[in-house]
């Protein structure tokens, strides 16, 4: 039976757009940072797969600035509950980073400068579903929000989009990142509301 | 999306926090536009110092709204207490902070948040120092973390470097005063628009003589910092820590609002 708060009205857009169950919308920006915001320069950025057998590949920024580049804009949601909506990026998507890859491992670790980890399926990475962005509405992304290079998978909660992104380790298993765990979803589909583990 | 075997589902993380239905059984007044709501929480798991949980309202209609909040209290069975500073324009935060009276209802779920926590580590040889920051409802998770230290009787060098707009804003004043006067908690209130008359330290953001080590601190274990508030405060807050030698690992954070942009 659901429990009623009363005398809590609420507040009702008739015009709103449809969000995932427990959000709400933000003209800001949503932020969810365990520590310290990262200050890294372009120029000593770079970007590196590992693969399950210990082979790597690197990129630096004048490399990722050689590769195919789309516009994309989408709706993010953030586990702290706020949604923004339209956010505008531009960046590779993933799906060039594994064109040359032997690797055949199922799972991801994306890893950050400054030491953050989120785990994700290579599967939620490929097929035009996620990017690695380097601006945000037309100029550089600001450090707090992840620049010079982020992750982008605009269909999972942002905690999965690593900022200040540094590396995909690949794992022929799936191994919990640094929220998932602290009781996180492992997954974090916003739609299904997976916030935390168990969800 | 089809269910793919990749989604290992609860296999980290301990127990899935739950909704728990909430009765409002305790009311008390920090300032002007803040206020501390106890409710009962039958069945509540218990809570780690720093952690908070996510509110759910729902109106007669079905509408309903969720937030999180910061527990403002150590464990103490059955209770959640939390402190809610009122957003002017806010669809929770006005109706948490006036309209809801002893009795009323609500859900909570929690504890969450395993990370920006605090406890204490009486058999440490030296405890490691803390230093707490915190900008506006920012101290409300510290606030339990000092509360946590007098409870547990841990002697761990703790310090509050508390940032207000003005000394009507300061949240559990009494309180600080007291525990700071009696118990070795070290509190600086930081006033950002209007201090005092007696204030030594003149109006203006946290600085980084602000967040200088205190001289009785041990040289080792490094102290661990936790900071907490609107986004703008904890990035204004973090570089600071960063010159004075903190890093990625003794800088815990939280941030409580969308940024501007
Ligand atoms: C982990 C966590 C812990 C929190 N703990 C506490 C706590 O202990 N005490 C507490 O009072 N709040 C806390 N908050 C903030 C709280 O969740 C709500 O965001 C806040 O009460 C405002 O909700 P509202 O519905 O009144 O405002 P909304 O209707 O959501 O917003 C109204 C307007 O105010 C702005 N706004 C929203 N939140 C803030 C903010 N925090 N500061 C400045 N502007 C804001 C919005 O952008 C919007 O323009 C916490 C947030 C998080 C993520």
């Amino acid at each position: 039976m659901a429990i009623f708060t009363r005398g809590f009205g609420g507040r009702r857009d008739p015009d709103a757009v449809a969000l995932p169950p427990g959000q709400h919308l933000t003209e800001g920006f949503p932020v969810l940072s365990a520590g310290p915001t990262q200050y890294v320069e372009p120029e000593d950025w770079s970007f590196t797969l590992t693969t399950e057998t210990d082979e790597k590949q690197t990129w630096s920024w004048d490399d990722l600035m050689n590769l195919p580049s789309e516009d994309v804009e989408v709706d993010i949601h953030c586990v702290t509950r706020w949604s923004k909506l339209k956010s505008r990026w531009r960046g590779v998507p993933v799906d060039a980073f594994f064109e040359d890859s032997e690797s055949e491992a199922d799972y991801v670790m994306a890893h950050s400068y400054g030491g953050y980890t989120t785990n994700l399926p290579l599967e939620d990475l490929l097929d035009g579903k996620a990017w690695v962005v380097h601006e945000y509405d037309d100029g550089p992304i600001p450090a707090e929000h992840g620049g010079p290079v982020r992750l982008l998978v605009p269909h999972l909660y942002f905690w999965k989009s690593a900022k200040w992104l540094s590396g995909f380790t690949m794992m022929t298993g799936d191994e919990p990142g640094f929220w998932e765990g602290f009781g996180y979803h492992n997954y974090g589909d916003p739609w299904r509301e997976e916030r935390y583990a168990g969800d | 999306m089809t269910e793919a075997p990749a989604r290992t589902r609860g296999k980290v993380g301990g127990p899935r926090p739950r909704w728990f239905p909430a009765r409002l059984v305790g009311l008390r007044s920090e300032t002007a536009t803040a206020r501390t709501l106890t409710f009962q929480v039958p069945g509540w798991p218990g809570h780690l110092a720093g952690q908070h949980v996510d509110v759910r309202l729902t109106a007669a209609d079905g509408y309903s709204a969720q937030r999180a909040y910061s527990i403002s209290a150590p464990a103490d069975g059955e209770q959640v207490s939390i402190t809610v500073q009122e957003v002017g324009d806010g669809e929770v935060s006005p109706y948490l902070e006036e309209g809801m009276e002893l009795g009323d209802q609500l859900e909570v779920r929690g504890p969450i948040g395993g990370w920006f926590v605090w406890s204490p580590s009486s058999e440490a040889p030296v405890e490691q120092p803390v230093l707490l920051i915190g900008g506006g409802s920012g101290v409300v998770p510290l606030m339990a973390m000092v509360r946590e230290r007098a409870r547990s009787g841990s002697r761990a060098p703790f310090r509050l470097v508390y940032s207000v707009r003005s000394p009507e804003q300061v949240l559990y004043a009494a309180e600080l005063a007291e525990l700071s006067s009696t118990d070795g908690l070290v509190v600086d209130l930081l006033h950002t628009r209007t201090a005092p008359p007696d204030a030594a330290r003149p109006v203006g953001r946290i600085t980084p003589e602000d967040l200088a080590t205190p001289p009785g601190w041990p040289a080792s274990p490094p102290p661990r910092a936790y900071v907490c508030g609107p986004t703008a405060f904890v990035e204004l807050a973090i570089p600071l820590l960063l010159d004075l030698g903190y890093t990625n690992k003794t800088i815990r954070a939280e941030r409580f609002g969308p940024s501007g942009g």
